[in-house]
């Protein structure tokens, strides 16, 4: 099942020379950008690892696409995503983020239901590749 | 973004034909170069061979732009320079407005200048010289990175000097990211020799050294008058011939770093200038505020050493 997080997430994957264009319109933007990666894909694991530092003071697309070139041969089984920071006062907050890179295969989420009082019942959801201990899911 | 957009569309056009005429100085009209050789020229005093450089690599480049509308396919040539020259030449002045031109001529795709210097490159410890040097590289791209003092990097006499490192990622970088970077070392003109010498990589892989020679007394005269115009300063006609005399004397005395020397003395005199007007005290006209007498400049230091002192040589 294909995970969907983020900007573009329903579009296809994006190329190398679109994310370009995305870094530039970030950079324009005065935003500050990032590379995370993981290997826990639930909706609610926020925080990523960081790939590297934030790139404050970048002014070329071509800086970001040299990290993510080494980011990609480091955890090319691990989804990595690039984050956009605005720092202007009040924003100081993520505007963009979209993933870069995931896994070939992704085996995708099971629901799990739990019997409550009356009736009642709570559902839950859990990614079939966290029942490997991190690092080494989805290899094959 | 749009920018990027035009490129890829003028790649796409047809080549034109092998008859077809391209008139060369619409091309030159069309990049507004003229307008940056003309800056130069008003802002920068002397430096003759440094600016028939410039215009060798701008014609280059405009010559390379009208080949490709012909689909004469040739290698993105190599920018990376040497600039050697003594203190206060205009080494780092020249590389900023390089970073303009090359902009304007569309061989890097923002024009920013990073000035960066051994520490800016080179970690402390095992394993902080590589992402360090990275960082600095990654801010550089699609602009110039101008490593000043660049012989600082190799430290012949500490073979376990992490300086090493950093220089074989800046020549990966050198060769494989022409298009994203165009790298500028700066250094006096012996010891950027000695530093090719032991690093023959760098020396072949950077395309064009530029020489930057020491200003005569005129030249330093004329800088003198643009940096007090700048700064809304006037000479008095005495001042004037005094000036010129004290960088007469001033050149013959160590450590003279010409229009850097030229830039602190200017400073000393506003300082002499504002003491002066200070003790004489009452109203003040804004003529008496912007102009430099001669007493001011006659105040200085070396009008009291004798002449021929050349303790330097």
């Amino acid at each position: 099942m294909r995970l969907t997080q983020g900007t573009f997430s329903f579009l296809p994957d994006l190329t190398d020379e679109q994310i370009k264009k995305q870094v530039k319109y970030c950079l324009d933007n005065g935003w500050a950008v990032n590379l995370e990666y993981t290997d826990d894909p639930h909706p609610r694991n926020t925080y990523w690892e960081m790939y590297g530092q934030p790139m404050f003071d970048l002014k070329d697309p071509a800086g970001l696409m040299m990290d993510l070139e080494e980011a990609r041969k480091t955890f090319p089984n691990h989804y990595i995503r690039l984050t956009a920071f605005d720092s202007t006062h009040q924003w100081e907050t993520p505007r963009l983020s979209f993933i870069v890179n995931r896994p070939p295969e992704e085996p995708g989420f099971q629901v799990t239901r739990q019997e409550w009082e009356g009736r009642k019942v709570r559902y839950t959801i859990h990614s079939y590749a966290t029942d490997r201990p991190a690092g080494q899911r989805y290899q094959r | 973004m749009s920018s990027a957009e035009d490129t890829t569309d003028r790649n796409k056009t047809e080549p034109l034909a092998d008859d077809a005429r391209v008139d060369l100085d619409a091309v030159f009209e069309e990049s507004q170069i003229q307008e940056v050789f003309d800056q130069l020229d008003r802002d920068l005093v002397g430096l003759t061979p440094v600016k028939t450089r410039i215009r060798e690599i701008a014609a280059l480049l405009l010559v390379d732009h009208v080949r490709r509308q012909f689909d004469l396919a040739s290698d993105t040539p190599t920018l990376h320079m040497c600039f050697t020259g003594n203190p206060g030449t205009g080494k780092t002045t020249v590389a900023e407005r390089m970073a303009q031109i090359l902009h304007k001529l569309e061989y890097v795709r923002e024009g920013h200048l990073v000035s960066v210097t051994r520490d800016d490159l080179v970690g402390q410890y095992i394993g902080h010289t590589a992402p360090k040097t990275k960082e600095v590289i990654k801010r550089a791209m699609g602009g110039v990175l101008f490593i000043d003092e660049a012989y600082y990097l190799y430290r012949p006499e500490n073979e376990r000097d992490y300086g090493q490192e950093s220089i074989e990622i800046l020549l990966q970088v050198m060769e494989n990211q022409r298009d994203d970077l165009v790298v500028i070392l700066a250094g006096y003109k012996d010891r950027m020799d000695r530093f090719f010498e032991s690093n023959p990589g760098f020396r072949s892989r950077i395309a064009h050294h530029v020489d930057f020679p020491d200003y005569d007394v005129g030249e330093l005269c004329s800088i003198s008058e643009l940096m007090l115009a700048e700064q809304h300063y006037v000479f008095s006609d005495d001042a004037q011939m005094a000036f010129e005399d004290y960088i007469d004397r001033r050149m013959r005395q160590p450590y003279f770093a010409n229009a850097r020397s030229i830039r602190n003395a200017l400073d000393r005199l506003r300082l002499r200038q504002a003491a002066r007007l200070f003790k004489a005290g009452g109203a003040v006209t804004k003529k008496q505020l912007m102009t430099i007498e001669a007493e001011d400049v006659l105040a200085s230091r070396v009008f009291g050493l004798p002449v021929e002192s050349r303790s330097s040589d």
